[in-house]
């Protein structure tokens, strides 16, 4: 577990992108699209298929997906073997890329690629991870969120998803599918694409993690602003059970993922905070796939970010707070069988009165 | 690990006047002397071959970043992200001895004392003979790294929990040590009589080859990347902490049930040893850019060079142990005559 508290902002880390998305959904699209156009940034790619990509080019290297264990008593501590090798190697050509791009294959959870950049010392020196992008296909991803539970992992890991194909489906479709991504993770940001066609700043180096959208938003309101019809009379099957809000939303809860949001206007109580969120991922980490907050602490005029992937969590502080910026705390948490109250009155016992 | 005091440090003798200073020009991975020239081996694509007087110049080898360089002190064997094996000897030749047919990144190398040749590009390692001819062999992981027994025909892969032993000219199965964990540098006592690894977590594990008892050696606060033998093979010397992490391998048993002795501690971790090959003194690069001569009997301490640059990534002594050279990530090297 690293020291959240004593780690400085490094110097010119590479961003890192992982791209995932479930068999067809469009990533090597995208990818051929992050390739061949002239936006004037040069980025390594690493890939599971070589042959997917029609672009011979020397950043592009084969992967193998080797998923290692840690030896550290952390029993859902797994990392890519494969991927710290290769970060190895790729740092000697620093300077001849600007960022770095995984693509995962189909199958594949994206817990251990994410724990890579939080775990290995080495790989932390020099690369942070910028965003985990999910490629998702709207016409079959409802589909996949029923029997694939990759595809669940995968918009439950994901800070951007490009919804892809969407003109293979009607808006009536689209709302359901989109109403079903928001269910897992009402935190990413979404992008309705055909043929991938997104700006691509829009998916490559964010920078802050995406980490501003969770003060931004409130789950419910989700939606508001979006410009699509909402179907208020759509019927459903299955053991999703759906409620009109108010504004006249469809809302759903997803049976297996949970997504929880904590905030507080009042200052949190550093000496009380970092030990209750280390204790919690420690304890809850298996169930916990994703957390991520912006921290006000008391006696501290920084804001405070941290992210984290199951027990692992990384954490630093960002920059001041500006004036007449709210000085607001807001973390979210996305995992399975949440334990919410228990968060919740942690969370509260971490408040300064 | 115990305290150590530093109140002796500050009369530290220096030899720092003494060093000529050698601006090679680009981030340098190792360095290794053939013949008379020092050759600090790039990040990428090029060798920098340095004369007695000083004068550089610099050898292509790869077209891409250089992975991986081994020497026997008449050739350097280097593999690169372009999928070549290539050689470099003491006249600045380059052969290339092998080509990836996938352009494959060829990740680990070692050299046998008759000439052997092995190397490994994703599972496979593959080894060329002398006289024999190439052979390779499939472990069920990537291949963290290589080694050659100092006796005989016997070549330790290392990989994904554990360190499989192939014989690459009897048909006999290999002979697999197992450890959970993954295994990236691996290396041979020089009497053949233990296996070491550094591991993937801050760790090195290690065998007894005749009974294969097992020997962990924690207590590191970073990855182990630099391992070196002691003239004789007494020591091991070890970076990753910082200070010199000493393991003792004098006796039947190794390290077991022993604590390692702990040299030349300053406020910067150890990023590469490297150990005289005559007599029992170290030199010790560390992340700030100092450099140290470490007599293992008794600690005492030279200063080669002084901290605040870029972490030591090379050291490397001559046969003779005449000459140390040295360069920083930065490509700011130097060489010292004893």
């Amino acid at each position: 577990m690293p020291d959240l508290t004593s780690q400085k902002t490094p110097v010119q880390k590479i961003p890192v992108t992982v791209l995932t998305g479930y068999l067809g959904a469009g990533k090597t699209t995208l990818l051929n699209r992050i390739l061949s156009e002239n936006h004037g940034k040069k980025y390594a790619v690493i890939v599971n298929e070589f042959g997917e990509i029609g672009i011979d080019n020397d950043l592009i290297i084969g992967a193998d997906e080797e998923v290692f264990e840690m030896n550290n008593g952390c029993v859902c501590c797994t990392v890519r073997g494969d991927l710290v090798r290769i970060l190895d190697g790729l740092m000697k050509r620093k300077g001849k890329f600007d960022a770095i791009i995984v693509e995962t294959t189909g199958l594949a959870d994206p817990a251990p690629v994410a724990q890579t950049f939080f775990v290995d010392e080495d790989v932390q020196k020099h690369a942070r991870l910028d965003a985990v992008v999910t490629v998702a296909d709207a016409k079959w991803l409802s589909a996949r969120l029923k029997d694939a539970p990759e595809a669940k992992n995968q918009i439950a890991f994901a800070d951007v998803i490009v919804l892809n194909k969407t003109d293979l489906v009607s808006k009536a479709e689209l709302a359901e599918v989109e109403a079903r991504i928001r269910a897992i993770n009402p935190y990413a940001k979404l992008h309705r694409t055909e043929r991938c066609q997104v700006a691509l700043s829009d998916v490559l180096e964010r920078g802050a993690f995406d980490l501003d959208r969770i003060l931004e938003l409130e789950p419910e309101f989700l939606d508001a602003g979006d410009d699509h019809d909402h179907d208020h009379d759509h019927h459903h099957h299955g053991h999703d059970h759906d409620h009109a809000h108010s504004h006249g939303l469809k809302h759903y809860h997803d049976e297996d993922m949970q997504s929880l949001s904590l905030r507080s206007d009042k200052p949190l109580d550093a000496t009380k905070f970092m030990p209750w969120l280390q204790e919690l991922v420690a304890s809850e980490g298996q169930k916990i796939l994703r957390s991520k907050g912006i921290l006000a602490f008391s006696d501290d005029d920084d804001r405070y970010v941290f992210q984290g992937v199951h027990m692992m969590l990384e954490g630093d502080h960002q920059r001041a707070w500006k004036d007449g910026e709210a000085r607001e705390s807001r973390l979210v948490f996305i995992g399975r069988e949440l334990p919410e109250q228990i968060i919740r009155d942690g969370f509260e016992r971490c408040i300064t009165t | 690990m115990k305290q150590f005091d530093p109140g002796e440090s500050a009369s530290i003798i220096s030899v720092t006047d003494q060093v000529r200073p050698i601006a090679v020009g680009m981030p340098v991975t190792s360095v290794h002397f053939l013949g008379e020239h020092a050759a600090f081996v790039g990040a990428e694509e090029s060798v920098a071959m340095v004369d007695a007087e000083g004068e550089v110049s610099r050898v292509s080898v790869h077209g891409g970043g250089i992975l991986c360089a081994v020497s026997d002190g008449k050739r350097i064997v280097m593999g690169g992200d372009d999928g070549k094996l290539v050689a470099l000897d003491a006249g600045g030749e380059v052969a290339l001895l092998a080509a990836d047919p996938k352009r494959r990144w060829i990740d680990n190398v070692a050299l046998h004392p008759d000439g052997a040749v092995a190397w490994s590009a994703g599972k496979t390692a593959f080894v060329r003979g002398g006289k024999s001819e190439e052979k390779s062999f499939e472990v069920p992981s990537t291949v963290g790294g290589l080694a050659f027994a100092p006796k005989g025909m016997r070549l330790a892969i290392a990989h994904y929990n554990g360190v499989t032993l192939w014989f690459p000219n009897m048909a006999a199965t290999a002979e697999v040590l197992e450890w959970a964990g993954s295994h990236l540098g691996v290396t041979f006592s020089p009497d053949n009589k233990f296996l070491v690894t550094a591991m993937h977590e801050p760790a090195l594990h290690g065998w007894r080859l005749a009974d294969t008892r097992h020997m962990r050696m924690t207590g590191y606060p970073g990855r182990v990347r630099s391992m070196s033998w002691s003239a004789g093979g007494r020591w091991l010397a070890t970076s990753g902490a910082d200070t010199v992490i000493m393991w003792p391998f004098a006796s039947k048993d190794g390290p077991m049930g022993k604590e390692p002795a702990m040299l030349a501690p300053l406020q910067a971790r150890v990023s590469v040893v490297a150990c005289h090959p005559k007599q029992d003194i170290l030199a010790a690069g560390y992340s700030d850019g100092t450099i140290l001569m470490v007599r293992l009997t008794d600690g005492a301490e030279i200063l080669v060079r002084k901290n605040g640059t870029a972490p030591v990534a090379a050291l490397a002594w001559n046969a003779k142990g005449t000459l140390l050279a040295f360069a920083d990530e930065g490509g700011d090297a130097g060489l010292l005559a004893l």
